[in-house]
């Protein structure tokens, strides 16, 4: 039972890096519509910067704000350079879709570029040690991730819920044309949410590094995990994306451990969670449907 | 005949009344109308809200527009009518900036050609697209909400309160989907969303696209109460002709992308060789 707690715990605790690199794409499908494919790699670039930050001698935290800065830019540019001159994504989606996962390659050929191929390392934000719960270690690492993961997953609720700027970005997402017609800004709203997006990723980015090595491939399984979770969640769900990704942290985990055959198939049980809710509940746990009378 | 005669008429002095009203209203609905009437003393000498003049516009290569010329005076009901595909949703979108087109769009005198649609409604132009244009995944709150964007005075509350007053239905639904509801509720919906930017022009295509004849009919009835009550002048297009001219003050002919006829609602409406020719009826 405390093995299986343990494990449990491990899982939740990468599940809450899932949910924040899955919190990026529902920002982005809530204020643009659309499925971000390089949310991974853009996350993965902006950790770079921080990275960069942290050793030319700023403090870890100072690093992390400029990581989310100067991620907010690339995602800003990003749109402005590479999406918006495309067209509108609610009359082309494909050709959009497309677009991201040729930033995809862009962004990781570019990060390859700056930083090279040798991954580097990023200390844990909030140390190695670790805390005992009931005979369960849990390391400080992942209750900071839980506590970042809550405080971002906030932040955003008051802002699509409670602000004028997040309605007219839930606006722009659902109908851009009538956006415009009533006066919203649409292009300047949509750059914003790719800008959040990233800077989301960054955070996501920073817990998962030194777990992992700081490598351009640092997001690319992750970022299959973080699609689970917001399919298991609803794509327009904040609440959603977390709950989504504390159960496809602790699925990746638990499963490996007590069926033989997911040992050698990580990514088989996020997989599986994918097709069942794609086959017996498309919107998610907490997805709106969609009710359109014409 | 003579009732639809009389619908003109009573328009006619629904407009007079509601400049009237601007000295003793004394509420929100007022302050709109002393925007209007001062913008149209000082701007433009001829004293028009909306002058279009040789307006061109398509889509790729398909030029639909081929020099329209149209005005629109302030608190004026104007309608333009004309067959599917003469270019009347076109002329719309031009004047509202989300197409391209060339010629001249003069707006409280000055040229606004070329600018965004959400620039325009700043300026007071608001447009309601055919399909309504709701935002379906919003909540009709939200949706009364966004239409106030542009806004920032203290008057946005008790706006919704007007609309859910004059349109219950939204009211009892204010927390329901946009997209869950009729599409006469839509429309209202629509409508007053396009008003709580407090616009000086209402551009309105096409109400009754898919309506059922009572609905479209109590559709406009809201009309001729909104617009007597705010004095926002409204240039609808139409294809139900009769209907919008019992609304409208005056009228417009569009043929293949050009005016052919003009003149007042009641006159067009007596004309039985242009309700043969144009109008289908």
């Amino acid at each position: 039972m405390r093995d299986f707690l343990q494990i449990l715990l491990v899982g939740i605790g990468d599940g809450a890096v899932y949910a924040m690199l899955g919190l990026g794409l529902v920002v982005i499908y809530r204020s643009t519509g659309l499925l971000n494919f390089a949310q991974g790699e853009m996350a993965m670039f902006s950790t770079f910067i921080v990275w960069t930050m942290w050793s030319i001698g700023l403090p870890m935290w100072l690093a992390i704000l400029a990581g989310m800065a100067g991620g907010f830019g690339v995602g800003a540019l990003v749109h402005q350079v590479a999406v918006r001159p495309v067209g509108d994504p609610h009359e082309k989606p494909l050709a959009v879709v497309i677009v991201t996962i040729g930033l995809f390659l862009g962004v990781n050929g570019a990060a390859q570029l700056i930083w090279g191929t040798l991954d580097r390392s990023l200390p844990p934000l909030f140390g190695r040690g670790q805390v005992t719960v009931f005979g369960v270690a849990v390391a400080w690492q992942k209750i900071g991730a839980v506590i970042a993961l809550s405080v971002m997953v906030l932040l955003f609720y008051l802002l699509f819920q409670h602000t004028k700027l997040g309605l007219a970005m839930r606006a722009v997402a659902s109908n851009s044309e009538s956006a415009s017609l009533v006066g919203i800004p649409v292009p300047r709203l949509l750059m914003l949410g790719w800008g959040l997006a990233a800077a989301v990723g960054t955070v996501a980015g920073v817990f998962i590094a030194p777990n992992l090595g700081l490598g351009t491939n640092l997001m690319q399984l992750t970022l299959i995990f973080g699609f689970a979770a917001i399919t298991l969640g609803g794509f327009d769900s904040l609440v959603g994306a977390v709950v989504g990704g504390f159960v496809v942290g602790a699925l990746s985990s638990v499963m490996p451990r007590y069926i033989t055959i997911f040992e050698k198939m990580p990514l088989a049980p996020a997989f599986i969670l994918i097709l069942a809710v794609l086959l017996f509940r498309p919107e998610g746990l907490f997805g709106k449907k969609q009710v359109t009378r014409v | 005949m003579s009732s639809a005669g009389d619908g003109v008429s009573s328009a006619g002095d629904g407009v007079s009344s509601a400049g009237d009203g601007v000295s003793s209203a004394g509420d929100g609905v007022s302050s709109a109308g002393d925007g209007v009437s001062s913008a149209g003393d000082g701007v433009s000498s001829a004293g028009h809200l909306l002058e279009v003049t040789g307006l061109s516009a398509g889509y790729g290569i398909v030029q639909v527009l081929f020099g329209v010329d149209l005005v629109v005076d302030p608190g004026e009901v104007v309608v333009v009518l004309g067959a599917n595909g003469a270019g009347k949703t076109t002329t719309l979108r031009a004047i509202s900036g989300m197409i391209s087109a060339s010629g001249q769009v003069k707006f409280l005198g000055e040229p606004v050609l070329g600018r965004r649609p959400d620039q325009l409604v700043k300026r007071g132009i608001a447009h309601v697209p055919q399909g309504r244009g709701t935002v379906t995944s919003l909540t009709v709150d939200e949706n009364l909400r966004i239409g106030a964007f542009v806004r920032s005075d203290d008057e946005i509350e008790s706006d919704i309160e007007h609309w859910y007053e004059a349109f219950p239905r939204l009211g009892e639904r204010r927390n329901q989907l946009a997209g869950s509801m009729s599409g006469g509720e839509q429309q209202m919906l629509a409508i007053s969303r396009a008003l709580m930017s407090r616009p000086k022009l209402l551009l309105l295509d096409e109400p009754s696209l898919g309506l059922a004849p009572l609905v479209t009919r109590e559709v406009f009835d809201r009309l001729v109460v909104i617009t007597e009550s705010t004095s926002t002048a409204v240039l609808l297009v139409e294809q139900n002709a009769n209907l919008a001219l019992d609304f409208a003050a005056r009228a417009y002919v569009l043929e293949a992308g050009k005016i052919v006829i003009s003149g007042a609602a009641a006159e067009l409406q007596g004309d039985a060789a242009i309700q043969k020719a144009y109008l289908g009826v």
